[in-house]
């Protein structure tokens, strides 16, 4: 069997390149996309520690309360796809305006 | 496998506990559905209903109000005086904040229903965080508080051409800010949840706070605790950006600036009680056992926040000095106050052992968060008196000579601006004199020093805006296009408030004294 630590390392490593998309893509679409990464990271930690918490055999037959980690991820889904839908809306209406969906060239705010 | 419910299990399940919370979140929905069958000239019902659901929760929560920890949903949300108080000052922020909007969102031509819904919805958010017992319930309650702020943040984008329609522009520029860094930060917080529940097993925080002490003692053999210390550093930076705490605070002064007035008043408290209602509960009941030496030392994580504290408090009261536009200073001096409100939270961490100085510390920064949304809403709601239909008006020259134009508001500001410094009889000086005394007693110096010397320097920069009122007589004062009869009823009622608790002391503290989370 994969130990643990793999997955662990599989997602640090997912979640560091989201990091990394956000702070050095300057398209906004761009700066979502890390973002979904440092989400779906999250997702490969949850799943992989409910797994090995959980013994196998309430991994047959789950009990409700072994069940969180896999509660926590179907949860992610939803607001992952929430917070997509809500950021293409905002990014889609700045593109509208600034004809550019490039944060720092949107600069009206400052101080 | 499971067990279908019947009447008598769901009496059981405890639900009217959550009660208030399940009110607003049905008003809402039933606002949604409303709203849509609203003939077109009796919008203005929207609003008034708006107004009558969060009054409805209101009275739930006062009658479902008991100090007794009860909970529900298997554990995952309690209910105790800390979320029946917490949810008294979302109701109200929630309620002043529907009063501003009404008149505003018509005079900008922006009136649609759906604004009010999202700003239900995120109070809704704020009230499950409140009770929140368990990482994922904090996660859906803080994403239900956020989402429909990025919404409302970006709400006055029309499409122009206009390149001087700066509010427009403004606005979705500080929609698309906000949204990028609340995403950002809400991702670390869930990774943190994520390595707290891999460490723990369990996402419960009472279940957290039990199996914190066995892994520590055998962390020989295992790397228990370098989980739970790292997951405790990545949910203090996702709730850190929403408390907007020195350095995860950027986004703070443009969000606040181009949002609309009435969010932005909204934003500033609710915000702020549902993350640091989070963070009490995540870093108190879950964490506060995370320590090298049970027994003997303070929590782990208590140093880390003392230091923020001070960083926020230095920083935001310093930049605060040298803003010229008033949205932008109260949004530095928000910066300011979430380090004070800082400042109990690491009370209660030093003093995790000894119960009494830490129900005290907790219960200081809970009368800070109350004092702090009557005064920053009353504030608001002066700041959008004076705001024009096209954004300008809020520099802090506008003000100059308000005193001859509209004393009433004069006045207004001038308690508000009182109550953030915290001068005596006015609400602030109860949070800050409560908050200082319980760092004192949890052996805190150096931050209470550095507190008081901070509030001395926020003097220069509130008085400021006094002086500008009063002083400039030469001034004819601003016309206060936006002072109407809902956006008076705001000010007098956040006026009410900061002197209720600033003089009335014993009616807060009877009420906040049954609040124990250790």
């Amino acid at each position: 069997m994969v130990p643990l630590s793999w997955y662990l390392i599989v997602s640090a490593a997912l979640f560091s390149i989201g990091v990394f998309g956000v702070l050095s893509r300057r398209n906004g679409v761009a700066v979502l996309m890390g973002i979904e990464l440092m989400l779906n990271a999250v997702n490969i930690n949850l799943v992989a520690f409910w797994r090995y918490n959980t013994t196998i055999a309430s991994v047959t037959e789950p009990v409700p309360s072994e069940l969180s980690g896999m509660v926590f991820a179907a949860f992610m889904f939803v607001v992952a796809a929430a917070e997509v839908a809500v950021g293409l809306a905002i990014i889609i209406t700045v593109y509208r305006n600034w004809r550019s969906v490039i944060p720092e060239e949107t600069d009206t705010l400052r101080g | 496998m499971f067990e279908s419910p019947t009447l008598q299990t769901l009496t059981d399940y405890n639900i009217w506990i959550a009660l208030p919370a399940i009110a607003l979140a049905f008003g809402t929905m039933f606002l949604l559905v409303i709203d849509v069958f609203l003939p077109a000239n009796r919008k203005h019902w929207t609003p008034i209903l708006a107004l009558v659901g969060i009054g409805i929760s209101f009275l739930i929560n006062l009658f479902t109000y008991n100090p007794e920890q009860t909970s529900t949903f298997g554990g995952m949300f309690v209910a105790d005086a800390f979320t029946g108080f917490l949810n008294i000052v979302v109701l109200i922020t929630a309620f002043i904040s529907v009063l501003l909007s009404t008149d505003y969102l018509r005079r900008t031509e922006t009136n649609h229903g759906e604004y009010y819904i999202l700003l239900l919805l995120s109070a809704t958010g704020a009230m499950f965080m409140v009770g929140a017992n368990d990482l994922i319930v904090i996660f859906i309650g803080l994403e239900l508080l956020s989402i429909p702020l990025y919404i409302l943040s970006a709400f006055r984008v029309t499409y122009t051409d206009d390149r001087d329609a700066t509010f427009v522009l403004k606005s979705e520029e500080s929609g698309m800010k906000y949204f990028i860094l609340g995403a950002f930060s809400s991702a670390f917080l869930v990774y943190g949840s994520a390595l707290l529940f891999g460490a723990t097993g369990t996402t419960n925080l009472r279940e957290i706070f039990a199996a914190v002490g066995p892994i520590l003692e055998s962390s020989a053999e295992n790397s228990g605790a370098l989980l739970l210390l790292i997951g405790a550093a990545l949910s203090l930076v996702g709730l850190g950006f929403k408390i907007a705490a020195v350095p995860f605070h950027m986004w703070t002064p443009d969000v606040y600036e181009g949002a609309p007035t009435p969010i932005t008043a909204y934003m500033s408290v609710a915000a702020k009680v549902g993350g640091f209602a989070a963070l009490f509960r995540l870093m108190i009941v879950g964490l506060s056992g995370l320590t090298l030496d049970a027994g003997v030392d303070p929590a782990a994580w208590q140093g880390t926040i003392q230091v923020i504290a001070a960083v926020t408090l230095i920083l935001g009261n310093f930049v605060a000095l040298s803003q010229t536009n008033i949205k932008r200073m109260l949004a530095y001096s928000s910066i300011a106050h979430a380090g004070y409100i800082l400042m109990a939270v690491a009370a209660v961490g030093s003093a995790g052992l000894v119960p009494d100085i830490a129900n005290t510390a907790a219960q200081a920064g809970l009368v800070y968060l109350l004092a702090y949304a009557f005064t920053n809403l009353g504030a608001f709601a002066v700041v959008l008196a004076l705001e024009n239909n096209d954004g300008t008006g809020t520099e802090l020259s506008d003000f100059n000579g308000l005193y001859n134009s509209r004393p009433m508001l004069a006045l207004a500001m001038a308690l508000f601006m009182f109550s953030l410094t915290g001068i005596p009889l006015t609400a602030g000086f109860m949070g800050k004199w409560l908050v200082f005394s319980a760092a004192v007693q949890a052996g805190l110096i150096p931050l209470t020093i550095i507190g008081v010397l901070t509030s001395v320097i926020s003097a220069f920069y509130y008085v400021r805006v006094i002086v500008n009122m009063f002083l400039l007589t030469e001034d004819e004062g601003s016309p206060a296009v936006g002072e109407t009869a809902p956006v008076r009823y705001a000010v007098y009622a956040s006026m009410a408030g900061v002197l209720i608790v600033g003089i009335a002391v014993p009616l807060v503290t009877n009420l906040v004294n049954m609040v124990s989370l250790v």
